[in-house]
């Protein structure tokens, strides 16, 4: 092997080397642009609020997924789906959602039945998106279009009368919950 | 009364895939003749390797991907295949040779990408350019063609070097065969000499090579059949014949005595055949009518830089490959404007 | 059937309707029963406002449109309501309102005709017209009333009356042309009072002969200046509403946007006539022309029917089968549903029946193929899209890709479909990709709209906390400056 042969053979190891390392360290050291991946994250999420994820609404749960904090099928509203979408975002390989936080339902929305509500305000705290309207001793009543769903409404109601209806392609003419 | 139901529309044209590849073949047709009194029989020992083994290949790669093979098989896709890449290889090569070659395009330039409509080279020209790469001296020995020539015995060498590899011990390949038009182009340029002393050479003939100017002339008539019958669209041949004539011509006006001009790279080497048959490939090339005027004159002018200054006689097969690979950006800056739409 | 010579989009079919064209329209004879279906397409349902069993009149209101664009349906003839609901024999057409004919006609009281129509304030008219229940009647169905009062709105200065007819098989807007073009250009008028438009053109095609004529001499004899006729050349899909404003106007119809926007509208002319009858008699939207025809169809002809005819009746009404028909289907050749039994009634939305034997068929040849990208879809599609690359989309649902590619755009015509040499089911895709994408959309809003909902939440709370905070502090200092200055 003459000297050119082996002077060429040796740049081009330095060259791998250098370029190799480089975007190593890259991958590793420099800082991530966080916030725009909560963002990305977040859009991807259903939204509904419902701390199923053990994380207090959606957002939080984005930012655990992508400092690494929390695995990314916590989401039992946003189902296979989800994961799916975030698992492709996030390159990794998908997953399905683990069903110790919580079974995928079809999209249903709250229901007060105004027969049996006392009027207690209990249940307006409770809604992450302020979806009931009502005061104390006043009638409450859920606006159906705003109701994601996630049952937090359900547990600070003392006389059970929320109840969850699934949302069927009916016409628009046909409320589900007695609007206001 | 009960009735089967179907989604619209309940009448639709008829247009089959293997029907567009029927006329493919027949308008094939005129080309190959001319080929086979110009070369010799070598074209249809080559066709008659190159199918078999493309139809083989295909089965199989078929059989392994679990796909049902009779009805790929029988859109006879993959027979043009074998027939482009038949035309192309010189007729004296061996036919183990032309196996490879056919296999490497059916299999590495087809089913590895999914068959038939995802390929995103042209497959014939994979194989041919794998062989060229690989076996550069079989691939550019073509017979001479002249006024001396004899077709028993041209037919006798032919066929002979078909099984074997070497010419029968009588004849030898320096008598019988010599560097194409394109070829002695380049390395009497190399050489500094000038075009009318290139020119006086053997392969010269009037309008392009000789020899090679009846090819492309049924060629040319084989593809204006195409695009007479809605086969192939204009913007490809159109493009990549205007991509070649172009710079070739503009190039001789600059510098007489070192370029041929347009009319002789329009006749000669693969173009015409590389106009309306290989380059209208529809499934390796651009899809919009913009975009295939690009990929066409690309095709054209890389065509005309391979010729003159690469180290390859025809450029044809590596001009169609590159631009390819640039079929996709072609496509994504090429959309068309929808109906409404406002630019901004 | 081939494409056009002249590169541009769309193609040349042939129409199979010199027969049915030379026909007079006839009057089918009056169904025993008429089986009314609700459903008015795109999510539109009436709501019945009739019991079961309740008597009513030709013409009564026998369902109400609920708030939305909807339109009010009316009885197509006297007699008894026998059932509301799904029909027990014919459960897969919906719900509908079941009435047997007593054979009295006698006619609601409120059909009253309006012979002054012409000095009616627009908006009376409008309410007129949906009082009547017209919609339109080139098979989209959408509310007439609406249209029109959105037009008024958005100040529309061009009214075009589709008279182009495109699709092969289908006549019944050229009988109605030639039989009565004084009913059209009366309807015109009507409609160009209540939209407030200041020019209305009727737009044919130019196999049209005999109704262009007799339209031509129906305008000259009305003498109205606002009126015109535009003879287009009989490309598919000319009758699309997009491309026939293009082609009337030479403007553009903006993407994502409706024809209002560029001062346009565009109307059947069968609803032209509906309203010059209902103005005429006060007969509301009870019947409608619909060509019969087909091989598998003994007399093929452009038939009066009332809306809830069995189609079986109307087969009948035009001689019966004839050879052995294969496929039933409503509308044109091109978009045409299949129906799967002939006791399915008559809509408002069917301009054609055919009755289709193996020889009118032209399926595709072969099973479905890949797509080789032969390009040959993109150059018919009349609303400059790449259906190659929209199929590439679809398969891979890539919502990128479909916004890029446009396939809100499509019109559905079917041109696609028609060349594609590899069989590929092109607009069952498209169809069902965009029924998919509007719910992903449907998704999307809410979920933006809980999210921002939450948020706002959170701030709220954030600033009763931060309020709290501050109270107590102002509290504490208060405490402590009393207790310093007392101590």
């Amino acid at each position: 092997m003459n000297p050119e042969t082996l002077a060429l053979i040796g740049g081009a190891i330095v060259l791998a080397l250098a370029l190799g390392g480089t975007l190593g360290w890259a991958a590793t050291r420099m800082p991530r642009d966080a916030d725009g991946l909560v963002e990305r994250i977040n859009a991807l999420l259903p939204q509904t609020q419902c701390g199923q994820c053990l994380y207090p609404g959606c957002r939080p749960y984005a930012a655990a997924i992508a400092s690494g904090e929390a695995d990314l099928d916590r989401c039992p509203p946003g189902g296979a789906v989800t994961a799916q979408a975030i698992a492709r975002l996030l390159d990794r390989p998908p997953k399905s959602p683990d069903p110790s936080y919580g079974t995928t339902k079809p999209r249903q929305v709250a229901w007060i039945d105004e027969a049996r509500c006392t009027g207690c305000a209990r249940c307006l705290p409770a809604c992450p998106v302020d979806a009931i309207v009502g005061a104390p001793r006043l009638m409450h009543t859920v606006i159906a279009a705003q109701c994601t769903g996630c049952e937090l409404c359900i547990a600070p109601c003392p006389v059970d009368c929320i109840e969850l209806r699934a949302v069927t392609a009916a016409p628009p003419s046909q409320p589900l919950a007695a609007g206001c | 009364m009960r009735f089967e139901t179907a989604p619209a529309p309940h009448v639709v044209a008829g247009f089959t895939v293997p029907r567009v590849m029927f006329l493919v073949l027949l308008a094939l047709a005129p080309a190959a003749v001319a080929h086979v009194v110009v070369f010799g029989p070598g074209l249809l020992l080559q066709f008659a390797v190159a199918a078999p083994v493309a139809l083989g290949c295909e089965a199989a790669a078929l059989a392994l991907r679990r796909r049902p093979a009779l009805p790929a098989l029988r859109d006879g896709s993959v027979l043009v295949t074998a027939a482009l890449l038949a035309i192309c290889l010189p007729p004296l090569l061996p036919w183990w040779l032309t196996a490879l070659g056919t296999a490497v395009a059916v299999l590495l330039g087809k089913h590895v990408y999914g068959g038939l409509g995802y390929n995103p080279f042209n497959p014939a020209m994979v194989g041919y350019a794998v062989l060229l790469i690989s076996f550069p001296v079989a691939m550019t020995r073509w017979p001479l063609t002249g006024a001396e020539l004899d077709w028993p015995t041209l037919a006798r060498l032919t066929i002979h070097s078909f099984y074997s590899g070497v010419p029968p011990p009588d004849l030898s390949w320096d008598a019988w065969t010599g560097a194409t038009a394109l070829d002695a182009l380049r390395t009497g340029l190399r050489q500094r000499l000038t075009l009318q002393e290139i020119r006086a050479g053997a392969p010269f003939g009037v309008l392009g090579a000789a020899g090679f100017v009846w090819v492309n002339l049924a060629a040319l008539a084989g593809g204006l059949f195409l695009l007479r019958r809605g086969i192939v669209r204009w913007q490809i041949p159109a493009a990549l014949l205007a991509g070649l004539a172009l710079p070739a011509a503009l190039a001789q006006a600059l510098d007489p005595g070192g370029h041929p001009g347009a009319l002789f790279h329009l006749f000669s080497g693969a173009t015409m055949l590389g106009a309306f048959f290989i380059a209208t490939d529809p499934v390796s090339a651009a899809t919009s009518d913009r975009g295939r005027l690009i990929y066409g004159a690309g095709i054209g002018f890389l065509t005309w830089i391979i010729r003159r200054w690469g180290s390859y006689p025809d450029g044809v097969a590596f001009a169609v490959l590159l631009m390819n690979l640039a079929a996709p950006l072609i496509d994504r800056l090429t959309i068309p404007r929808i109906y409404g739409q406002t630019r901004d | 059937m081939q494409a056009r010579r002249d590169f541009a989009p769309g193609l040349i079919l042939d129409a199979r309707k010199r027969s049915t064209m030379r026909e007079r329209i006839v009057a089918a004879p009056e169904p025993a029963q008429v089986f009314v279906l609700l459903d008015q397409g795109d999510g539109r349902r009436g709501t019945p406002c009739v019991r079961e069993g309740e008597r009513v009149r030709q013409g009564a209101a026998i369902a109400r449109a609920d708030d939305g664009p909807g339109a009010d349906l009316h009885a197509p003839v006297a007699g008894r309501i026998r059932s509301i609901g799904p029909h027990e024999n014919l459960r897969e057409a919906g719900p509908g309102i079941v009435i047997d004919n007593d054979g009295s006609d006698e006619r609601d009281s409120r059909w009253e005709p309006c012979p002054d129509a012409d000095s009616l304030d627009p908006d009376d008219l409008i309410e007129r017209i949906r009082g009547g229940g017209i919609v339109g009647l080139g098979g989209a169905l959408y509310p007439t009333a609406a249209k029109l009062a959105q037009g008024r709105d958005r100040s529309v200065t061009h009214l075009v009356l589709n008279g182009a007819e495109c699709e092969p098989w289908i006549c019944c807007d050229d009988a109605l042309m030639r039989e009565c073009p004084g009913e059209v250009v009366r309807g015109a008028q009507l409609m160009l009072r209540a939209c407030g438009a200041t020019k209305c053109t009727i737009a044919i095609e130019d196999d049209k002969a005999e109704a262009g004529a007799a339209l031509e001499a129906a305008l000259a004899a009305a003498g109205d200046a606002r009126l015109s006729l535009a003879v287009l050349p009989a490309v598919y899909p000319a009758g699309a509403e997009r491309q026939l404003l293009t082609a009337v106007t030479g403007l553009e119809v903006p993407q994502h946007a409706w024809p209002p926007a560029i001062g346009l509208l565009c109307q059947n002319v069968g609803t032209a006539v509906a309203i010059a009858r209902l103005m005429r008699t006060g007969e509301p939207l009870i019947r409608r022309i619909v060509t019969v025809t087909g091989s598998g169809v003994a007399h093929p002809g452009n038939l009066d029917a009332r809306i809830g005819t069995p189609i079986a009746e109307l087969i009948a009404a035009a001689g019966g089968y004839a050879g052995a028909p294969r496929r039933l289907w409503f509308g044109g050749s091109m978009t045409g549903r299949a129906l799967p039994d002939d006791a399915w009634p008559l809509t408002s939305a069917m301009n054609c029946i055919v009755a289709a034997t193996a020889a009118d068929l032209r399926a595709p040849a072969q099973a479905e193929q890949a797509c080789i990208r032969c390009g040959d879809c993109a150059r018919v599609c009349p609303a400059g899209l790449l259906p190659q690359e929209l199929h590439r989309a679809v398969r891979s649902r890539d919502e990128v890709l479909l916004e890029r590619f446009g396939l809100a755009d499509c019109i559905e015509c079917g041109c696609c479909d028609y060349v594609c040499p590899s069989a590929i089911p092109l607009v069952e895709r498209f169809r069902q990709e965009r029924v998919a994408m509007r719910e992903r959309a449907a998704e999307a809003a809410r979920a933006k709209a809980a999210r921002l909902h939450f948020e706002h939440r959170e701030r709220r709370l954030a600033e009763l906390e931060a309020d709290r905070r501050r109270e107590f502090e102002d509290a504490r200092r208060r405490a402590r400056d009393s207790s310093r200055d007392d101590g």
